[in-house]
Protein backbone atom coordinates (compact mmCIF):
# COMPACT_ATOMS: atom_id res chain seq x y z
CA UNK A 1 0.00 0.00 0.00
CA UNK A 2 1.59 3.18 -0.90
CA UNK A 3 0.12 4.70 1.90
CA UNK A 4 3.64 4.56 3.98
CA UNK A 5 7.13 4.76 3.10
CA UNK A 6 9.31 1.50 2.45
CA UNK A 7 10.84 1.96 5.67
CA UNK A 8 7.44 2.73 7.61
CA UNK A 9 6.41 -0.82 5.84
CA UNK A 10 9.80 -2.37 7.09
CA UNK A 11 9.46 -1.49 10.58
CA UNK A 12 5.87 -1.92 10.49
CA UNK A 13 6.28 -5.85 9.03
CA UNK A 14 9.34 -6.36 11.21
CA UNK A 15 9.24 -4.08 14.41
CA UNK A 16 12.53 -4.02 15.75
CA UNK A 17 12.53 -4.48 19.81
CA UNK A 18 9.21 -5.67 20.43
CA UNK A 19 8.57 -7.16 24.13
CA UNK A 20 8.96 -6.61 27.06
CA UNK A 21 11.94 -6.27 30.13
CA UNK A 22 10.23 -7.65 33.12
CA UNK A 23 13.07 -5.87 35.50
CA UNK A 24 12.69 -2.40 33.29
CA UNK A 25 14.46 0.46 35.02
CA UNK A 26 11.47 2.64 33.35
CA UNK A 27 8.24 1.79 32.34
CA UNK A 28 6.21 4.17 30.03
CA UNK A 29 3.19 3.91 28.50
CA UNK A 30 0.75 6.84 26.73
CA UNK A 31 -1.96 7.54 24.21
CA UNK A 32 -5.37 6.08 24.81
CA UNK A 33 -7.22 2.90 23.54
CA UNK A 34 -10.11 5.42 22.96
CA UNK A 35 -8.11 6.85 20.33
CA UNK A 36 -6.84 3.90 18.74
CA UNK A 37 -3.17 4.14 20.24
CA UNK A 38 -1.18 3.62 22.50
CA UNK A 39 2.44 2.59 22.97
CA UNK A 40 4.44 1.00 26.07
CA UNK A 41 8.25 1.55 26.25
CA UNK A 42 10.43 -0.70 28.68
CA UNK A 43 14.12 0.67 29.26
CA UNK A 44 16.91 -1.07 31.02
CA UNK A 45 19.66 1.65 31.92
CA UNK A 46 22.80 0.71 33.29
CA UNK A 47 25.90 3.42 34.03
CA UNK A 48 24.00 6.12 32.41
CA UNK A 49 22.89 4.25 28.87
CA UNK A 50 20.10 2.48 27.57
CA UNK A 51 21.41 -0.78 27.24
CA UNK A 52 18.28 -2.18 26.14
CA UNK A 53 14.76 -1.10 25.27
CA UNK A 54 11.66 -3.05 24.52
CA UNK A 55 7.95 -1.82 23.44
CA UNK A 56 4.64 -3.03 23.24
CA UNK A 57 1.73 -0.97 20.95
CA UNK A 58 -1.60 -0.73 20.12
CA UNK A 59 -1.91 0.95 17.39
CA UNK A 60 -1.89 1.68 13.26
CA UNK A 61 1.06 0.65 11.08
CA UNK A 62 3.00 4.06 11.61
CA UNK A 63 2.20 3.80 15.03
CA UNK A 64 3.88 0.65 15.27
CA UNK A 65 6.70 1.35 12.76
CA UNK A 66 6.87 4.68 14.90
CA UNK A 67 7.39 2.80 18.07
CA UNK A 68 10.10 0.87 16.76
CA UNK A 69 11.88 3.21 14.93
CA UNK A 70 11.95 5.21 18.52
CA UNK A 71 13.60 2.07 20.26
CA UNK A 72 16.44 2.05 17.67
CA UNK A 73 17.16 5.48 17.89
CA UNK A 74 18.07 5.14 21.31
CA UNK A 75 19.31 1.79 22.19
CA UNK A 76 22.81 1.87 23.28
CA UNK A 77 22.51 5.57 23.85
CA UNK A 78 23.11 7.77 26.97
CA UNK A 79 19.78 8.86 28.74
CA UNK A 80 20.40 12.71 27.89
CA UNK A 81 20.35 11.50 24.07
CA UNK A 82 16.90 9.70 24.77
CA UNK A 83 15.92 12.56 26.15
CA UNK A 84 16.94 14.59 23.25
CA UNK A 85 14.94 12.74 20.58
CA UNK A 86 11.74 14.29 19.01
CA UNK A 87 8.81 13.19 17.42
CA UNK A 88 10.31 15.23 14.16
CA UNK A 89 13.42 12.73 14.15
CA UNK A 90 11.44 9.89 14.10
CA UNK A 91 9.27 10.57 11.58
CA UNK A 92 12.27 11.62 9.19
CA UNK A 93 13.87 8.38 10.02
CA UNK A 94 11.25 6.41 8.77
CA UNK A 95 11.10 9.03 5.42
CA UNK A 96 8.11 11.09 6.56
CA UNK A 97 4.26 10.16 7.63
CA UNK A 98 1.59 11.07 6.11
CA UNK A 99 0.38 14.13 7.76
CA UNK A 100 -3.26 12.45 9.85
CA UNK A 101 -0.40 10.14 11.17
CA UNK A 102 1.93 12.51 12.73
CA UNK A 103 0.62 12.01 16.05
CA UNK A 104 2.07 8.71 15.75
CA UNK A 105 5.44 9.67 16.20
CA UNK A 106 4.59 12.25 18.95
CA UNK A 107 3.22 9.49 20.62
CA UNK A 108 6.44 7.44 19.96
CA UNK A 109 9.01 10.56 21.55
CA UNK A 110 6.10 10.86 24.61
CA UNK A 111 6.60 7.12 25.42
CA UNK A 112 9.93 7.09 25.71
CA UNK A 113 10.02 11.00 27.72
CA UNK A 114 7.40 8.84 30.06
CA UNK A 115 9.42 5.88 30.58
CA UNK A 116 12.42 7.97 31.26
CA UNK A 117 10.34 10.30 34.15
CA UNK A 118 9.26 6.55 35.68
CA UNK A 119 13.40 5.83 35.70
CA UNK A 120 14.37 8.89 37.16
CA UNK A 121 11.39 9.18 39.77
CA UNK A 122 12.50 5.13 40.58
CA UNK A 123 15.87 5.96 41.06
CA UNK A 124 15.07 9.28 43.08
CA UNK A 125 17.18 11.23 40.61
CA UNK A 126 16.83 14.73 40.60
CA UNK A 127 14.95 16.26 37.22
CA UNK A 128 13.46 19.30 35.72
CA UNK A 129 9.48 18.28 35.07
CA UNK A 130 8.99 20.86 32.68
CA UNK A 131 11.45 18.64 30.07
CA UNK A 132 7.78 16.24 30.14
CA UNK A 133 4.54 16.37 29.17
CA UNK A 134 2.21 15.37 30.60
CA UNK A 135 0.86 12.49 27.89
CA UNK A 136 -1.33 11.04 30.78
CA UNK A 137 -4.56 11.29 28.69
CA UNK A 138 -2.96 12.40 25.30
CA UNK A 139 -5.49 14.21 22.85
CA UNK A 140 -3.45 13.79 19.45
CA UNK A 141 -5.18 11.98 17.65
CA UNK A 142 -8.81 12.68 18.26
CA UNK A 143 -11.08 14.97 19.29
CA UNK A 144 -10.44 14.86 23.03
CA UNK A 145 -14.26 15.25 23.79
CA UNK A 146 -14.35 12.45 22.15
CA UNK A 147 -12.63 10.19 24.22
CA UNK A 148 -14.32 10.46 27.38
CA UNK A 149 -17.02 8.58 25.96
CA UNK B 1 -2.84 -15.98 -3.65
CA UNK B 2 -4.83 -12.83 -3.56
CA UNK B 3 -8.37 -12.70 -2.14
CA UNK B 4 -10.69 -9.51 -3.31
CA UNK B 5 -12.86 -9.15 0.09
CA UNK B 6 -13.82 -5.60 -0.49
CA UNK B 7 -16.87 -5.79 -3.00
CA UNK B 8 -19.01 -3.47 -0.58
CA UNK B 9 -16.54 -0.77 -1.56
CA UNK B 10 -16.53 -1.76 -5.04
CA UNK B 11 -16.88 -4.50 -7.19
CA UNK B 12 -15.04 -5.95 -10.38
CA UNK B 13 -16.93 -5.51 -13.32
CA UNK B 14 -18.90 -8.39 -15.19
CA UNK B 15 -17.97 -9.65 -18.89
CA UNK B 16 -21.83 -8.69 -19.32
CA UNK B 17 -21.66 -4.80 -17.92
CA UNK B 18 -18.04 -4.30 -20.27
CA UNK B 19 -19.52 -5.51 -23.42
CA UNK B 20 -22.56 -3.55 -22.93
CA UNK B 21 -20.97 -0.75 -22.81
CA UNK B 22 -18.17 -0.75 -25.30
CA UNK B 23 -20.59 0.10 -28.76
CA UNK B 24 -21.46 3.40 -27.01
CA UNK B 25 -18.43 4.42 -27.15
CA UNK B 26 -17.02 4.27 -30.77
CA UNK B 27 -19.79 3.30 -32.57
CA UNK B 28 -23.42 4.72 -30.95
CA UNK B 29 -21.58 7.20 -29.41
CA UNK B 30 -23.68 10.06 -30.61
CA UNK B 31 -25.47 12.64 -28.14
CA UNK B 32 -28.99 11.45 -27.17
CA UNK B 33 -29.84 15.16 -27.37
CA UNK B 34 -29.28 15.22 -31.46
CA UNK B 35 -31.29 14.88 -34.26
CA UNK B 36 -29.47 12.94 -36.28
CA UNK B 37 -29.57 9.17 -36.34
CA UNK B 38 -26.22 8.41 -34.23
CA UNK B 39 -27.98 11.05 -31.77
CA UNK B 40 -31.45 9.10 -31.61
CA UNK B 41 -29.59 6.11 -31.79
CA UNK B 42 -28.04 6.69 -28.42
CA UNK B 43 -31.11 8.11 -26.94
CA UNK B 44 -33.39 5.15 -28.09
CA UNK B 45 -30.53 3.23 -25.97
CA UNK B 46 -30.89 5.53 -23.36
CA UNK B 47 -34.75 5.38 -22.93
CA UNK B 48 -34.49 1.31 -23.07
CA UNK B 49 -31.96 1.43 -20.53
CA UNK B 50 -34.39 3.62 -18.54
CA UNK B 51 -36.88 0.69 -18.51
CA UNK B 52 -34.71 -2.20 -17.78
CA UNK B 53 -33.55 -0.51 -14.96
CA UNK B 54 -37.40 0.74 -13.87
CA UNK B 55 -38.37 -3.18 -14.86
CA UNK B 56 -35.28 -4.18 -12.45
CA UNK B 57 -37.13 -2.45 -9.49
CA UNK B 58 -40.70 -2.66 -10.34
CA UNK B 59 -41.25 1.03 -10.75
CA UNK B 60 -42.17 3.69 -13.57
CA UNK B 61 -39.44 4.91 -15.58
CA UNK B 62 -40.30 8.26 -15.89
CA UNK B 63 -39.53 8.49 -12.24
CA UNK B 64 -35.77 7.16 -13.31
CA UNK B 65 -33.01 9.85 -13.52
CA UNK B 66 -29.35 8.81 -13.89
CA UNK B 67 -26.82 10.58 -11.95
CA UNK B 68 -23.58 10.31 -11.13
CA UNK B 69 -23.72 7.56 -8.36
CA UNK B 70 -24.89 6.82 -5.31
CA UNK B 71 -23.38 9.75 -2.95
CA UNK B 72 -25.59 12.50 -5.72
CA UNK B 73 -28.95 10.45 -5.79
CA UNK B 74 -28.36 10.93 -2.10
CA UNK B 75 -27.90 14.57 -2.04
CA UNK B 76 -30.95 15.32 -4.50
CA UNK B 77 -33.09 13.03 -3.01
CA UNK B 78 -32.53 14.91 0.49
CA UNK B 79 -32.61 18.59 -1.07
CA UNK B 80 -34.88 17.60 -2.98
CA UNK B 81 -37.76 16.57 -0.63
CA UNK B 82 -36.79 19.28 2.01
CA UNK B 83 -37.51 22.31 -0.39
CA UNK B 84 -40.87 20.52 -0.80
CA UNK B 85 -41.41 20.27 2.85
CA UNK B 86 -39.93 23.86 3.35
CA UNK B 87 -42.62 25.13 0.98
CA UNK B 88 -44.99 23.42 2.96
CA UNK B 89 -43.42 25.09 5.88
CA UNK B 90 -42.72 21.61 7.27
CA UNK B 91 -38.58 21.83 8.24
CA UNK B 92 -38.51 17.98 10.23
CA UNK B 93 -36.59 15.16 8.39
CA UNK B 94 -35.85 11.66 10.20
CA UNK B 95 -32.99 9.59 9.60
CA UNK B 96 -30.70 7.09 11.49
CA UNK B 97 -27.70 7.57 13.13
CA UNK B 98 -25.78 5.08 10.72
CA UNK B 99 -26.33 6.19 7.74
CA UNK B 100 -23.86 7.13 4.78
CA UNK B 101 -21.85 10.43 4.88
CA UNK B 102 -23.76 10.58 1.53
CA UNK B 103 -26.97 11.61 3.76
CA UNK B 104 -25.57 12.29 6.75
CA UNK B 105 -23.40 15.16 5.74
CA UNK B 106 -26.24 16.45 3.35
CA UNK B 107 -28.45 16.32 6.80
CA UNK B 108 -26.20 18.40 8.12
CA UNK B 109 -26.00 21.02 5.65
CA UNK B 110 -30.02 21.49 5.79
CA UNK B 111 -30.01 21.40 9.94
CA UNK B 112 -27.71 24.60 9.51
CA UNK B 113 -30.25 25.80 7.08
CA UNK B 114 -33.00 25.42 10.28
CA UNK B 115 -33.91 22.19 9.51
CA UNK B 116 -34.84 19.68 12.62
CA UNK B 117 -33.20 16.69 12.07
CA UNK B 118 -33.74 13.40 14.30
CA UNK B 119 -31.21 10.81 14.27
CA UNK B 120 -32.96 7.27 15.19
CA UNK B 121 -30.98 5.29 18.05
CA UNK B 122 -29.76 2.00 15.89
CA UNK B 123 -30.09 -1.17 18.13
CA UNK B 124 -27.21 -3.26 19.44
CA UNK B 125 -28.09 -5.05 16.28
CA UNK B 126 -28.13 -2.58 13.66
CA UNK B 127 -31.26 -2.20 12.77
CA UNK B 128 -34.34 -0.20 13.60
CA UNK B 129 -38.32 -0.41 14.00
CA UNK B 130 -40.80 0.77 12.11
CA UNK B 131 -42.42 1.69 15.57
CA UNK B 132 -39.29 4.11 16.10
CA UNK B 133 -40.15 5.85 12.68
CA UNK B 134 -43.48 6.22 13.73
CA UNK B 135 -43.35 7.96 17.07
CA UNK B 136 -40.75 10.24 15.67
CA UNK B 137 -43.04 11.71 12.42
CA UNK B 138 -44.68 14.95 13.49
CA UNK B 139 -46.78 17.21 11.78
CA UNK B 140 -43.44 19.04 10.48
CA UNK B 141 -41.74 16.30 9.32
CA UNK B 142 -41.34 16.36 5.30
CA UNK B 143 -39.33 13.11 4.72
CA UNK B 144 -38.07 9.73 6.47
CA UNK B 145 -34.96 8.63 4.82
CA UNK B 146 -33.49 5.23 6.17
CA UNK B 147 -30.67 2.78 4.04
CA UNK B 148 -31.92 -0.01 3.12
CA UNK B 149 -28.40 -2.06 4.35
CA UNK B 150 -25.91 -0.92 5.55
CA UNK B 151 -22.48 -0.47 4.22
CA UNK B 152 -20.55 -1.54 6.78
CA UNK B 153 -22.13 -4.19 8.74
CA UNK B 154 -24.93 -5.45 6.18
CA UNK B 155 -27.90 -5.07 7.99
CA UNK B 156 -31.22 -4.84 6.31
CA UNK B 157 -33.84 -2.55 7.24
CA UNK B 158 -37.74 -3.60 7.68
CA UNK B 159 -38.47 -0.91 4.56
CA UNK B 160 -41.56 -2.22 3.42
CA UNK B 161 -42.89 -1.47 7.15
CA UNK B 162 -41.25 1.97 7.62
CA UNK B 163 -42.63 2.60 4.00
CA UNK B 164 -46.21 1.56 5.05
CA UNK B 165 -45.92 3.88 8.23
CA UNK B 166 -44.59 6.98 5.84
CA UNK B 167 -47.41 6.42 3.66
CA UNK B 168 -49.80 6.21 6.41
CA UNK B 169 -48.54 8.94 7.65
CA UNK B 170 -48.48 11.13 4.38
CA UNK B 171 -44.31 11.65 4.58
CA UNK B 172 -42.51 10.96 1.67
CA UNK B 173 -39.91 8.12 2.56
CA UNK B 174 -36.39 7.56 0.92
CA UNK B 175 -33.97 4.52 0.79
CA UNK B 176 -30.79 4.60 0.25
CA UNK B 177 -30.32 1.35 -1.57
CA UNK B 178 -26.98 1.79 -2.73
CA UNK B 179 -25.60 -1.50 -0.93
CA UNK B 180 -28.89 -3.38 -1.34
CA UNK B 181 -30.17 -3.30 -5.52
CA UNK B 182 -28.64 -6.35 -7.37
CA UNK B 183 -28.21 -8.20 -4.10
CA UNK B 184 -31.66 -8.17 -2.52
CA UNK B 185 -35.09 -8.36 -4.39
CA UNK B 186 -36.45 -4.73 -3.92
CA UNK B 187 -39.52 -3.61 -5.13
CA UNK B 188 -40.30 0.06 -5.62
CA UNK B 189 -43.89 -0.05 -5.65
CA UNK B 190 -44.93 -3.03 -3.21
CA UNK B 191 -42.39 -1.40 -0.42
CA UNK B 192 -44.27 1.61 -0.19
CA UNK B 193 -40.46 3.61 -1.52
CA UNK B 194 -41.32 6.95 -2.57
CA UNK B 195 -37.68 7.82 -3.69
CA UNK B 196 -34.68 5.52 -4.08
CA UNK B 197 -30.84 5.71 -4.60
CA UNK B 198 -28.43 3.01 -5.83
CA UNK B 199 -25.02 3.52 -7.37
CA UNK B 200 -24.12 0.76 -10.11
CA UNK B 201 -20.68 -0.09 -9.28
CA UNK B 202 -21.90 -1.99 -6.75
CA UNK B 203 -23.09 -4.50 -8.33
CA UNK B 204 -20.55 -5.19 -11.17
CA UNK B 205 -21.24 -2.13 -13.27
CA UNK B 206 -19.11 0.93 -14.00
CA UNK B 207 -17.79 3.64 -11.48
CA UNK B 208 -19.48 6.72 -11.57
CA UNK B 209 -23.19 5.98 -12.89
CA UNK B 210 -26.12 5.26 -10.63
CA UNK B 211 -30.17 6.36 -9.98
CA UNK B 212 -31.97 8.46 -8.41
CA UNK B 213 -35.92 7.31 -8.25
CA UNK B 214 -38.88 9.83 -7.67
CA UNK B 215 -42.28 8.79 -7.37
CA UNK B 216 -44.39 10.55 -9.55
CA UNK B 217 -45.90 14.30 -7.73
CA UNK B 218 -42.30 14.77 -5.86
CA UNK B 219 -40.72 17.67 -7.82
CA UNK B 220 -36.54 17.19 -7.58
CA UNK B 221 -34.87 19.89 -7.03
CA UNK B 222 -31.41 20.29 -9.42
CA UNK B 223 -28.01 19.80 -7.83
CA UNK B 224 -26.61 20.59 -11.74
CA UNK B 225 -28.40 23.55 -13.69
CA UNK B 226 -28.11 23.38 -17.47
CA UNK B 227 -29.51 21.36 -20.63
CA UNK B 228 -32.66 19.82 -20.66
CA UNK B 229 -31.24 16.13 -20.17
CA UNK B 230 -32.72 14.04 -17.74
CA UNK B 231 -36.28 16.06 -17.67
CA UNK B 232 -34.41 19.06 -17.05
CA UNK B 233 -33.50 18.08 -13.56
CA UNK B 234 -29.93 16.87 -14.30
CA UNK B 235 -28.21 18.76 -16.41
CA UNK B 236 -24.76 17.18 -18.56
CA UNK B 237 -25.05 14.84 -21.74
CA UNK B 238 -25.63 11.71 -20.34
CA UNK B 239 -23.02 9.62 -19.81
CA UNK B 240 -24.40 6.62 -22.22
CA UNK B 241 -21.84 4.13 -21.70
CA UNK B 242 -21.78 3.95 -18.18
CA UNK B 243 -25.81 3.68 -18.33
CA UNK B 244 -25.96 0.95 -20.31
CA UNK B 245 -23.35 -1.03 -18.35
CA UNK B 246 -25.40 -0.20 -15.42
CA UNK B 247 -28.37 -1.67 -17.00
CA UNK B 248 -26.62 -5.04 -18.14
CA UNK B 249 -25.19 -5.28 -15.15
CA UNK B 250 -28.40 -4.94 -13.17
CA UNK B 251 -30.64 -6.94 -15.36
CA UNK B 252 -27.72 -10.07 -14.98
CA UNK B 253 -27.45 -9.03 -10.98
CA UNK B 254 -31.36 -9.49 -10.45
CA UNK B 255 -31.64 -12.15 -12.81
CA UNK B 256 -29.07 -14.49 -10.76
CA UNK B 257 -30.30 -13.30 -6.88
CA UNK B 258 -31.93 -16.45 -5.55
CA UNK B 259 -28.97 -18.28 -6.37
CA UNK B 260 -26.09 -15.93 -5.88
CA UNK B 261 -27.37 -15.03 -2.40
CA UNK B 262 -28.14 -18.77 -1.38
CA UNK B 263 -24.19 -19.54 -2.40
CA UNK B 264 -22.97 -16.45 -1.00
CA UNK B 265 -24.67 -16.54 2.21
CA UNK B 266 -23.65 -20.47 2.81
CA UNK B 267 -20.08 -18.65 2.49
CA UNK B 268 -20.77 -15.55 4.81
CA UNK B 269 -21.86 -17.93 7.38
CA UNK B 270 -18.80 -20.26 7.19
CA UNK B 271 -16.95 -17.05 7.27
CA UNK B 272 -18.84 -15.96 10.36
CA UNK B 273 -18.20 -19.19 11.82
CA UNK B 274 -15.07 -19.71 11.32
CA UNK B 275 -14.26 -16.20 12.66
CA UNK B 276 -16.32 -16.45 16.18
CA UNK B 277 -13.45 -19.06 17.02
CA UNK B 278 -11.01 -16.21 17.82
CA UNK B 279 -11.49 -15.56 21.42
CA UNK B 280 -13.02 -12.20 22.59
CA UNK B 281 -14.49 -11.26 18.92
CA UNK B 282 -17.75 -10.80 17.99
CA UNK B 283 -19.80 -10.20 14.85
CA UNK B 284 -20.94 -6.51 14.21
CA UNK B 285 -25.04 -6.39 13.37
CA UNK B 286 -27.48 -9.24 13.05
CA UNK B 287 -26.46 -12.47 11.89
CA UNK B 288 -29.76 -13.25 10.04
CA UNK B 289 -30.83 -9.92 8.68
CA UNK B 290 -27.93 -9.10 7.10
CA UNK B 291 -26.46 -8.60 3.23
CA UNK B 292 -25.18 -12.07 1.57
CA UNK B 293 -21.97 -10.76 1.34
CA UNK B 294 -21.06 -8.20 4.63
CA UNK B 295 -18.95 -10.21 7.13
CA UNK B 296 -17.84 -7.30 9.73
CA UNK B 297 -15.97 -8.19 13.31
CA UNK B 298 -14.26 -6.50 15.70
CA UNK B 299 -11.74 -7.53 17.73
CA UNK B 300 -10.85 -6.88 21.28
CA UNK B 301 -7.06 -5.62 21.92
CA UNK B 302 -5.89 -4.42 18.53
CA UNK B 303 -6.65 -1.57 15.98
CA UNK B 304 -8.05 -2.31 12.68
CA UNK B 305 -5.28 -0.64 9.97
CA UNK B 306 -2.49 -2.62 11.52
CA UNK B 307 -4.88 -5.65 11.02
CA UNK B 308 -5.69 -4.71 7.47
CA UNK B 309 -1.96 -3.90 5.94
CA UNK B 310 -1.19 -7.42 7.32
CA UNK B 311 -3.84 -9.20 5.92
CA UNK B 312 -2.79 -7.05 2.79
CA UNK B 313 0.60 -8.60 2.84
CA UNK B 314 -1.01 -12.14 3.10
CA UNK B 315 -2.96 -11.55 -0.10
CA UNK B 316 -6.23 -10.31 1.68
CA UNK B 317 -8.13 -7.09 0.44
CA UNK B 318 -10.19 -6.05 3.20
CA UNK B 319 -11.29 -3.08 4.94
CA UNK B 320 -12.27 -1.73 8.20
CA UNK B 321 -15.05 0.47 8.49
CA UNK B 322 -16.07 2.25 5.09
CA UNK B 323 -13.03 3.23 2.98
CA UNK B 324 -14.01 6.55 2.72
CA UNK B 325 -13.59 7.16 6.50
CA UNK B 326 -9.60 6.08 6.10
CA UNK B 327 -7.98 9.21 6.38
CA UNK B 328 -9.85 9.92 9.56
CA UNK B 329 -8.92 9.30 13.02
CA UNK B 330 -12.03 8.55 14.56
CA UNK B 331 -13.83 5.04 14.30
CA UNK B 332 -16.72 3.73 12.77
CA UNK B 333 -19.57 5.74 13.32
CA UNK B 334 -21.68 2.73 12.54
CA UNK B 335 -19.81 0.90 15.11
CA UNK B 336 -20.07 3.57 17.57
CA UNK B 337 -24.29 4.15 16.09
CA UNK B 338 -24.48 0.10 16.94
CA UNK B 339 -23.27 1.04 21.09
CA UNK B 340 -19.64 -0.58 20.22
CA UNK B 341 -17.00 1.09 22.38
CA UNK B 342 -14.26 3.96 20.98
CA UNK B 343 -11.66 1.45 22.14
CA UNK B 344 -13.90 -1.90 20.26
CA UNK B 345 -14.77 0.07 17.55
CA UNK B 346 -11.13 0.71 16.44
CA UNK B 347 -10.29 -3.01 16.03
CA UNK B 348 -12.73 -3.96 13.67
CA UNK B 349 -12.53 -5.87 10.21
CA UNK B 350 -15.30 -5.51 7.27
CA UNK B 351 -15.13 -8.56 4.49
CA UNK B 352 -17.07 -8.09 1.61
CA UNK B 353 -17.93 -11.38 -0.71
CA UNK B 354 -18.96 -11.70 -3.93
CA UNK B 355 -19.67 -14.96 -6.37
CA UNK B 356 -16.70 -15.14 -7.08
CA UNK B 357 -15.36 -16.11 -3.75
CA UNK B 358 -14.90 -19.63 -3.39
CA UNK B 359 -14.52 -22.16 0.03
CA UNK B 360 -10.54 -22.21 -0.71
CA UNK B 361 -10.72 -18.36 -0.42
CA UNK B 362 -12.75 -18.55 2.81
CA UNK B 363 -10.99 -21.04 4.80
CA UNK B 364 -7.62 -19.08 3.82
CA UNK B 365 -9.23 -16.15 5.14
CA UNK B 366 -9.88 -17.57 8.07
CA UNK B 367 -6.35 -18.76 8.87
CA UNK B 368 -5.06 -15.44 7.46
CA UNK B 369 -7.52 -13.50 10.16
CA UNK B 370 -6.38 -15.31 13.35
CA UNK B 371 -2.84 -15.33 12.53
CA UNK B 372 -2.80 -11.26 11.75
CA UNK B 373 -4.96 -11.20 15.13
CA UNK B 374 -3.21 -13.67 17.34
CA UNK B 375 -0.10 -11.70 16.42
CA UNK B 376 -1.60 -8.18 16.55
CA UNK B 377 -2.51 -9.09 20.52
CA UNK B 378 0.76 -10.20 20.93
CA UNK B 379 2.58 -7.15 20.64
CA UNK B 380 -0.68 -5.22 22.19
CA UNK B 381 -0.22 -3.73 25.71
CA UNK B 382 -3.90 -3.52 25.95
CA UNK B 383 -4.03 -7.49 25.12
CA UNK B 384 -1.33 -7.88 27.86
CA UNK B 385 -3.30 -5.68 30.59
CA UNK B 386 -6.55 -7.73 29.76
CA UNK B 387 -5.38 -11.19 30.23
CA UNK B 388 -3.23 -9.99 33.17
CA UNK B 389 -6.45 -8.99 34.60
CA UNK B 390 -5.71 -5.42 34.62
CA UNK B 391 -8.29 -4.25 32.45
CA UNK B 392 -12.02 -6.33 32.11
CA UNK B 393 -12.64 -7.51 28.46
CA UNK B 394 -15.59 -5.78 26.57
CA UNK B 395 -15.85 -8.58 24.43
CA UNK B 396 -17.07 -11.56 26.34
C1 LIG C 1 -24.80 3.03 1.52
C2 LIG C 1 -24.06 3.85 0.52
N1 LIG C 1 -24.56 5.02 0.11
C3 LIG C 1 -23.92 5.78 -0.79
C4 LIG C 1 -22.71 5.40 -1.34
C5 LIG C 1 -22.04 6.31 -2.32
O1 LIG C 1 -22.14 5.81 -3.62
P1 LIG C 1 -21.16 6.36 -4.76
O2 LIG C 1 -19.82 5.86 -4.44
O3 LIG C 1 -21.70 5.77 -6.03
O4 LIG C 1 -21.27 7.83 -4.75
C6 LIG C 1 -22.14 4.19 -0.92
C7 LIG C 1 -20.84 3.69 -1.40
O5 LIG C 1 -19.86 4.26 -1.63
C8 LIG C 1 -22.83 3.40 0.03
O6 LIG C 1 -22.32 2.25 0.44
ZN1 LIG D 1 -5.13 10.16 21.67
Amino acid sequence: MALYSEKVMDHFRNPRNVGVIEDADGIGEVGNAKCGDIMKIYLKIENDIIVDVKFETFGCGSAIASSSMATELIKGKPVSEAMALTNKAVAEALDGLPAHKLHCSVLAEEAIKAALEDYYKKNGLTYDPTLFPNCANCGHCCKADQCGQ
Amino acid sequence: MTIYADNAATTKMSRTAIEAMLPYMDKIYGNPSSLHSVGQKANEALTAAREQVAACLGCDARGITFTSGGSEADNQAILSAARLGQRKGKKHIISTAFEHHAVLHTLNRLEKQGFEITLLDVHENGLITPEQVADAICPDTCLVTVMYANNEIGTIQPIREIGAVCREKGVIFHTDAVQAVGHLHINIREENIDMLSLSAHKFHGPKGVGVLYARKGIPLTNLIEGGAQERGKRAGTENIPAIMGMAAALQEACGKIDSTSAQISALRDKLIAGLSEIPHSVLNGDAVRRLPSNVNFCFEGIEGESLLLLLDDKGVYASSGSACTSGSLDPSHVLLAIGRPHEIAHGSLRLSLSEETTREEVDYMIDAVKDVVSYLRSISPVWRDLVNGKSNFVIQ
